[in-house]
C-alpha cells in the first residue's frame, strides 16, 4: 500500500468516523439524561436524508436550503417523538421506554416504507462536491473534506451549547441528578425536549451526508449505522460527548482499515462493531471516558 | 382445588386440544392450518422469551439468533444428502454437513440443544451486564449470528439459504412441542428455582444478599429459553421449508417481544392468549399489504402498512396498558371456575 492510497483510506475513515460520531452524540446525550437507549434515533438519520431528497425533488429547493429545512423538520420530529412516546413513561421502569423506542423505530421505518416506498432511490449530489481536486499528488473528493469539516463545525456548536449556555448547564445538571434538577428549578422537560431536538438534528445532518457518501436512500438505511453509532457511544463511554466523538472516529477507522488491510474480512464488516461492543462491555463497560454509573439499591 | 383434579383438568384440556387439531386437520384449508401452525410456534418462542425476560428480568433481544441456530441445525439434519448436494451451489458443503442425517424429532432436539449450548456460552460473559446493556449485547449476538450465516457458505449456503426443507412440522409436531414447552416452563417456575428466578427479577441485590447465586440462575433461565427458541426456530424452518439469513433480522425478535409484552410480562397464560391473538392479527393485516389483481392490472398493496399498525399497537400498549393483557396474573382452573360460579349466583 503506497502513501497516496493510505491517505485516501485515512480520509475515508475520517469521513465515516465523523458520520458515526454525529449520530453517537445523540445517543449519548439522551442516555446521559434519561438512561434510555433511543432506538428511534437511527430513524432520524434516515428521515433526514429522505427529507432532503423530497425537498429537492418535490419543491426544487437548492441543496443547502433543503438540508437546513430537513434538519429543522427532523429536530422537530425528534421532540414530538419524545413528547408522545417517552415523556409519559418517565416514571415507568426504564425498559418500558426502551420498548416504546423500539416500537417508534419500527413505526417510523414502516411509515417511511409506506410513504417513500422500499425501492432504493438515487441521491442528488451537488456538483461542487463531486469534482476531484489534486492535493500533493493525492486525488481527493471535496466530499471527503466537506463531511469532516461540517461535522466538526456542528460538534463545536454543540460543545458551545453544552458548556457555554444556560440550557447546556441544565443538560449537565439533569444528567448528574434529575430529581435535584427539578428541585433547583431547572425546566427539566423543556431541556429534555431540547436535547432530543439537538440529537435528532445531528442525526439528520449525519444521514444527509451519509446519503452523499453512499448515494442511495432506503427506509432501512438507518438501522445499521444507528447500531454502529450506538456502539461507538458505548465504546467512548456512554454519557460523554467527547467519548462519542472519539468512539465514532475510532469505529470508522477500525472499519475502513480492517477492510483495507484484510479484504477477505469485508463480508464480516457489519460484525466488527458488534464484536467490539461485546468486548467493550466485558472488559471496560464504562467505555473510554464514561463515568461509572452506580446501581442504586 | 386438589392437585389431582388440576392434573385431570389439564389432561382434559390437552385432549380437547388434540380433538380440535384432529378436526382442524380434516376440515380446515391449508391457509388456516398454516396459521394454526404459526400460532403454536409463536407461542413456543414467546414462552421462552417470557421465561428469560418476564420471569427472570433479563432483557434479551437475541431471540432471532437462537432461532437461526435451531433452524439451520435442524434443516441440515433433515435434508437428505442428495438434496444437500443439489443445494450447495456456491461452495460444496463440509463433509459432515453433507452426510448428517437424522429423523425430525432428533433434528429439532439437536437444534434446541445447540442453541442452548451457544446460549450458555454467550450467556457466560453477557449475563453479567444489566438491563439495557444486556439487550443491546444480545442484539449484537443475533446480528453476529446472521453475519456468520452469510459468510459460511459451506455450512449455511451463504445468502442463498436453504430451499425445499422437508415439511415435517405439521400440527401435531408443533402443538406437541408447544405443550411440552408450556409444561416444562410451568414446572420450572413452580419449583423452587422459579421462586428464585422471580426473586432475581424483582430485586437482584436482595436476592444476592439472601445468598442466591444470581449468575447461575440467570444462566439457567437463559439457557432453557435459548433451547426453546432453538426448537421454535427448527419447527419454523420445517414449516416454511425455506430459510436464509435475511429471515432472522431484528424484526423477528420484535414480533416475539410484542407478544410477550402484550400478553403480560410474567404471565404464561397471557403469553398464550397474546400468541394466538397477535399471530391472527398479523395474518389478517397481511390483507392490507397484498397487491390486488384487477383485470391483469396489478393494484399495488401498501407494503409496510402491516408493521405500521403493529408497531403502533406496541407503543399504545406500552403507553396505556404497560402490564399487558394479564399483567403478572395467571389464568388458573380455579379462577375460571370462580368466574362461572359468580355468573350463576
Amino acid at each position: 500500500m503506497n502513501s497516496a492510497t493510505f491517505i485516501q483510506h485515512m480520509l475515508n475513515s475520517l469521513t465515516l468516523g465523523s458520520l458515526y460520531a454525529l449520530v453517537a452524540i445523540g445517543y449519548t446525550m439522551v442516555y446521559g439524561i434519561l438512561r434510555l437507549i433511543n432506538f428511534a434515533h437511527s430513524e432520524m438519520f434516515m428521515l433526514g436524508a429522505y427529507f432532503v431528497f423530497w425537498g429537492i425533488t418535490l419543491a426544487n429547493l437548492p441543496w443547502p436550503v433543503a438540508m437546513v429545512i430537513a434538519i429543522v423538520v427532523t429536530a422537530t420530529l425528534g421532540i414530538v417523538v419524545d413528547q408522545v412516546a417517552y415523556r409519559p413513561l418517565r416514571d415507568a421502569p426504564r425498559i418500558s421506554a426502551l420498548i416504546s423506542s423500539i416500537g417508534v423505530s419500527f413505526f417510523l421505518q414502516n411509515v417511511a416504507i409506506v410513504f417513500f416506498q422500499a425501492i432504493p432511490r438515487e441521491v442528488y449530489r451537488p456538483q461542487w462536491l463531486e469534482d476531484p481536486i489534486i492535493m500533493g499528488g493525492v486525488r481527493v473528493l471535496p466530499l471527503t473534506l466537506f463531511v469532516p469539516l461540517l461535522s466538526l463545525a456542528l460538534m463545536l456548536g454543540l460543545i458551545w451549547i453544552v458548556y457555554r449556555t444556560k440550557a447546556g448547564l441544565g443538560m449537565r445538571a439533569i444528567s448528574k441528578d434529575i430529581e435535584t434538577s427539578y428541585l433547583m428549578g431547572v425546566p427539566v422537560n423543556r431541556i429534555i425536549a431540547l436535547t432530543f431536538g439537538i440529537g435528532s438534528a445531528l442525526a439528520a445532518a449525519s444521514g444527509i451526508m451519509w446519503a452523499l457518501r453512499y448515494p442511495q436512500l432506503q427506509p432501512i438505511m438507518g438501522t445499521i449505522p444507528g447500531f454502529k453509532a450506538f456502539i461507538a457511544a458505548v465504546f467512548g463511554g456512554i454519557g460523554s460527548i467527547q467519548g462519542a466523538v472519539i468512539g465514532g472516529l475510532a469505529l470508522g477507522f477500525i472499519e475502513i482499515m480492517t477492510v483495507a488491510f484484510f479484504p477477505d474480512l469485508a463480508g464480516y464488516r457489519d460484525a466488527f462493531a458488534f464484536v467490539l461492543l461485546i468486548a467493550v462491555l466485558m472488559f471496560k463497560p464504562t467505555g473510554l471516558l464514561g463515568e461509572r454509573l452506580e446501581d442504586k439499591v | 382445588m386438589r392437585r389431582g383434579q388440576t392434573v385431570i383438568l389439564n389432561l382434559v384440556a390437552v385432549a380437547a386440544l388434540g380433538g380440535f387439531l384432529w378436526l382442524a386437520e380434516g376440515n380446515f384449508d391449508g391457509y388456516k392450518i398454516q396459521i394454526l401452525n404459526l400460532i403454536a410456534i409463536n407461542i413456543i418462542l414467546a414462552l421462552s422469551l417470557n421465561l428469560i425476560y418476564g420471569f427472570t428480568g433479563l432483557f434479551s433481544l437475541g431471540h432471532a439468533g437462537f432461532m437461526a441456530i435451531g433452524a439451520y441445525i435442524c434443516s441440515i439434519l433433515i435434508m437428505s444428502p442428495d438434496q444437500k448436494d443439489m443445494l450447495f451451489l456456491l461452495e460444496p458443503a463440509y463433509d459432515w454437513v453433507q452426510n448428517a442425517h437424522a429423523p425430525f424429532l432428533v433434528a429439532v432436539l439437536a437444534g434446541g440443544l445447540v442453541a442452548a449450548a451457544i446460549g450458555a456460552l454467550v450467556g457466560f460473559p453477557l449475563l453479567r451486564l444489566g438491563d439495557d446493556y444486556l439487550g443491546i449485547a444480545t442484539l449484537g449476538f443475533a446480528e453476529i449470528i446472521r453475519v456468520l450465516a452469510n459468510n459460511f457458505p459451506r455450512l449455511t449456503n451463504g445468502a442463498l439459504g436453504f430451499k425445499g426443507i422437508p415439511d415435517y412440522a405439521n400440527l401435531w409436531w408443533n402443538f406437541g412441542w408447544c405443550v411440552v414447552t408450556l409444561y416444562v416452563i410451568v414446572r420450572l417456575l413452580k419449583s423452587n428455582t422459579g421462586n428464585v428466578l422471580k426473586a432475581i427479577r424483582d430485586d437482584e441485590a436482595a436476592a444476592r444478599a439472601m445468598g442466591v447465586n444470581v449468575f447461575r440462575y440467570k444462566l439457567l433461565s437463559f439457557t432453557v429459553g435459548a433451547f426453546f427458541a432453538g426448537v421454535g426456530g427448527a419447527l419454523l424452518a420445517s414449516l416454511l421449508t425455506t430459510i436464509d439469513p435475511k429471515m432472522f433480522l431484528f424484526t423477528l425478535t420484535f414480533n416475539i417481544l410484542m407478544i410477550v409484552v402484550a400478553g403480560g410480562l410474567g404471565s404464561l397464560s397471557g403469553t398464550v392468549m397474546a400468541g394466538i391473538g397477535i399471530t391472527v392479527l398479523l395474518e389478517w393485516l397481511r390483507v392490507v399489504e397484498n397487491p390486488v389483481d384487477l383485470f391483469g392490472y396489478e393494484l399495488p398493496g401498501v407494503p409496510g402498512m402491516r408493521m405500521v399498525v403493529f408497531s403502533l399497537a406496541l407503543i399504545m400498549i406500552i403507553l396505556f396498558r404497560r402490564e399487558g393483557l394479564m399483567g403478572m396474573r395467571e389464568l388458573h382452573w380455579q379462577s375460571l371456575f370462580k368466574v362461572f360460579s359468580r355468573g350463576r349466583a
